[in-house]
């Protein structure tokens, strides 16, 4: 056995496969002492596996794990614990019906160092008395980071920990992993978010199809380089599709607006918000988290009444009693959870074929060869692998998100309600996603796109709303809609001294 | 076999392979059952068509009742109550048959499966309206049929028309194919099939599923459990019916239906959350489950002791298959 002196962890030609599927075909991973090291790859490059094969949840086929020095087989997710490997995954693993105290003690954290972490991560004054379900998730995420770092592993690996996180906690996670660096203990750094790679991040390694293809020393410019590797080709920049984005303001003004909001609003976030959705446009919502763009979703979707204003659908006064309203009146939903939107344990067909075969009145023998066609020609046009069709559990993360999105296809688009439908899904179908929404925009849809991942707005959106305090507080156009002006909008600050820092534009 | 015969033999697989893949328990447990039936002519040399036509008629009421409790169990519900409406129903049908002609006791069946699927419609309607979980409700109202059969006659009587008792006599066809079994195919095609293939069937395995999924996709979730539960109670009726049918009197004390129903319903390859799983599996697992017990009867072992190797064998062969699911997702 070699050692490795230099290495705090180092695993060399892990492999993995799950019946006919090669999830980890050849990777490697060598992580030094104090630094933070990326771990990239599009969705299904194996990622995810990797990870829990490192702390033990998984049991590779083939391959040598070595921590400081020596070699070790995982077992368990406790025995990795014990090794010093923590992960803290995208969702929080506490308990809901128990309160944070009582979830700390039953992974035995330390309460001072916990208090800590907490505070350095911007929660000093939660409560830890309150059950864990009435957090919000961001906090969730927070407080299981803070119990991570509380027991200071070796080896801290986030899987895509600033997911869905809004930009002001995201800036306090990447402030104390940079923190972090340069002492004899290493954090493993997994998302898809670029920017946040090369604002932290020393090193990336690259897994491309259960293999790394590269590691890349992380500095201004490497995300091209990444990029490339994650996608085995030369893509065109971000940026270019950007700047050929059609200001189509011009085309929708004097038309009805397919939505009218009027001083909606529900429960205590959502207070006052207007706004017009016009056809053939992709309006963005702009917020950071729990500004109340949940709730102006759920009342537009049908899933929720509001408590006072207006909802105009194609200038007619609507109310909706039941989300079969709102998609009569084509509205339809899009959430960024996908387990909120499948039927996981059924086929793409079934979950595809559920709203346009169920939503009709009258519960009538279904016409199988014409809802054939139609699932058909969706799963065709989002270019849907199939080929795990039995179970929709099965498939990729990004291909469930376009099996959500083709259910609404197949029945035609009129109006889509898009709730951060890109999240946690890999670049690829990402830009599928965002030609899919234009293409769909060109045809005459209307689109509303709530992002947390401002870049979005210039890839896609013709213009984007700014929601803050539970009112649409501005309106930005693509063209001005760059991450700065949009972070500093979403705050609601308007001056540039007081924008928060952190993520720099390229 | 010659190589032009594995070629013709590759094409037809290719099209069941994903099929068996679906539907691996099922098979497992026809695979089991195919076994059993071997192993019991193996001890008693004298099985023969005759007491498949027993095994046939015995199995029938808990057939239908594992068919009721599926269709909820698939819509993410349970109920509790299907002995208390075997009870109900098997009772009314034996008393209004009483003393009456053949031809209106055909009266009495229709009779009886719209009482089935009224009785049905009361436990949805209660666990869509008051929000109650399903399980504390249909054990609530397992009181209340229990209660009204009862109240139809305190002790056992009436009788069943002669056409009732001749439907699940004798044999089909061959000996080997008991008519009892054929009644079964017949109801549960009839009423089912056209089911699955439509919009509310659709909507039931939605619900079962994944209900905020159903209801953010439009699906009317309050509407679909109210019919699940309502299919219950036709499927309840039916087991009733068949009851009056093999026994020909009307008994008002439920029988232990609704739990070996839940069990049933578990061998059957029925996900308990919801979601999953067909009507074939659990009729199958009630034949294996019954003739586990024919067996034990025939190797002349103690019935408490057959009732306790019931229990172990459940369990066991559910952990086996769970495992099995387990390493074919995860190897």
């Amino acid at each position: 056995m070699t050692v490795t002196t230099n290495l705090l962890l180092e695993a060399t030609g892990v492999s993995k496969t799950y019946g006919a599927v090669v999830a980890l075909k050849s990777a490697s991973l060598a992580v030094r002492p104090g630094e933070i090291h990326a771990l990239v790859g599009a969705n299904g490059a194996g990622k995810s596996t990797l990870v829990k094969i490192l702390t033990g949840a998984v049991q590779p086929d083939a391959g040598r794990i070595v921590v400081r020095g020596k070699e070790r087989t995982v077992h368990s997710p406790a025995e990795a614990r014990h090794g010093g490997l923590i992960s803290v995954y995208q969702e929080p693993s506490v308990i809901p019906d128990l309160d944070i105290r009582d979830n700390l003690r039953l992974t035995e954290t330390p309460l001072e160092p916990f208090r800590h972490w907490l505070a350095e991560l911007g929660l000093e004054d939660l409560n830890l008395s309150i059950m864990a379900k009435r957090l919000p998730l961001a906090s969730l995420r927070i407080v299981d980071l803070a119990r991570a770092l509380a027991i200071e592993p070796d080896v801290l690996m986030l899987d895509e920990m600033t997911a869905a996180l809004p930009a002001n906690l995201t800036e306090r996670v990447l402030d104390v992993l940079r923190g972090r660096r340069g002492g004899d203990r290493s954090v493993i750094f997994i998302s898809h978010r670029l920017i946040e790679i090369a604002a932290v991040c020393d090193r990336a390694t690259v897994l491309r199809e259960g293999e790394t293809v590269g590691v890349v020393d992380v500095t201004a410019r490497s995300e091209d380089k990444i990029v490339e590797l994650m996608l085995g080709q030369t893509v065109e920049g971000l940026a270019a599709r950007a700047a050929s984005q059609p200001g189509s303001e011009s085309r929708t003004r004097g038309v009805t607006p397919r939505i009218s909001a009027r001083s909606l609003s529900s429960g205590t976030r959502l207070q006052d918000a207007s706004f017009d959705l016009y056809p053939g446009e992709v309006l963005g919502v702009v917020a950071l988290e729990g500004q109340g763009q949940d709730e102006l979703f759920d009342i537009l979707a049908g899933s929720e009444r509001p408590r006072g204003g207006e909802l105009l659908v194609d200038g007619k006064p609507a109310s909706f009693r039941h989300p079969a309203d709102a998609i009569r009146a084509g509205l339809v939903y899009v959430a960024a959870d996908r387990a909120e939107a499948l039927l996981m344990q059924r086929s793409i067909r079934e979950n595809i074929a559920l709203p346009f075969s169920t939503s009709l009145r009258r519960w009538g023998v279904i016409d199988l060869g014409g809802e054939r066609e139609k699932v058909d020609g969706a799963v065709a046009k989002l270019q849907i692998d199939a080929r795990a069709g039995g179970e929709v559990r099965r498939l990729s993360g990004g291909n469930q998100q376009k099996v959500t999105i083709a259910r609404w296809v197949a029945g035609g688009v009129r109006t889509m309600l898009c709730f951060d439908p890109t999240r946690g899904i890999d670049i690829r179908t990402k830009t599928q996603i965002y030609r899919l929404l234009r293409d769909m925009a060109e045809a005459g849809a209307a689109i509303l796109l709530y992002t947390s991942e401002l870049k979005e707005v210039q890839l896609v959106c013709d213009r984007a709303i700014v929601i803050f305090g539970g009112r649409v507080v501005g309106e930005v156009s693509a063209e001005e809609g760059d991450e700065p002006t949009l972070l500093r909008a979403a705050h609601n600050l308007r001056s540039e001294a007081a924008a928060p820092e952190g993520e720099v534009p390229q | 076999m010659t190589a032009a015969q594995l070629i013709a033999r590759r094409r037809p697989l290719d099209a069941v392979a994903p099929w068996a893949r679906r539907n691996a328990w099922t098979l497992g447990l026809v695979a089991f059952l195919a076994l059993l039936l071997v192993y019991t002519k193996l001890i008693q040399a004298s099985y023969d068509s005759f007491a498949v036509q027993y095994l046939a008629i015995g199995v029938l009421p808990l057939a239908l009742a594992a068919v009721a409790q599926a269709v909820v169990v698939m819509c993410g519900g349970i109920d509790l109550s299907i002995g208390s409406m075997m009870a109900v129903t098997n009772v009314v049908c034996a008393m209004m048959m009483l003393h009456h002609s053949e031809q209106y006791g055909v009266v009495v069946v229709l009779v009886v499966l719209l009482l089935g699927l009224v009785l049905g419609a009361i436990n949805g309607a209660l666990v869509v309206l008051t929000r109650v979980p399903d399980i504390v409700v249909t054990l609530a109202m397992s009181f209340v049929w229990a209660g009204c059969a009862l109240l139809v006659t305190a002790a056992p009587g009436g009788s069943a028309s002669e056409w009732l008792t001749n439907l699940v006599l004798g044999s089909v066809v061959s000996v080997w194919i008991p008519q009892s079994a054929v009644v079964l195919a017949i109801v549960v095609a009839v009423v089912w099939i056209p089911l699955s293939r439509s919009r509310l069937g659709l909507s039931i395995y939605a619900v079962g599923s994944n209900r905020l999924a159903a209801f953010r996709s439009g699906v009317p979730v309050g509407r679909t459990k109210f019919a699940a539960y309502a299919l219950t109670g036709l499927f309840s009726a039916f087991a009733g019916l068949a009851l009056t049918a093999s026994t020909g009197i009307g008994t008002p004390v439920p029988g232990p239906y609704t739990l070996m129903s839940v069990a049933a319903v578990v061998l059957g390859g029925v996900s308990l959350a919801g979601g999953r799983g067909g009507l074939l599996g659990p009729i199958i697992a009630v034949v294996v489950l019954q003739l586990i017990r024919t067996d034990m009867t025939f190797l002349n072992i103690d019935t408490n002791y057959a009732y306790i190797a019931q229990g172990l064998i459940l369990v066991g062969v559910v952990m086996f298959g769970s495992l099995v699911q387990m390493r074919r997702s995860r190897a």
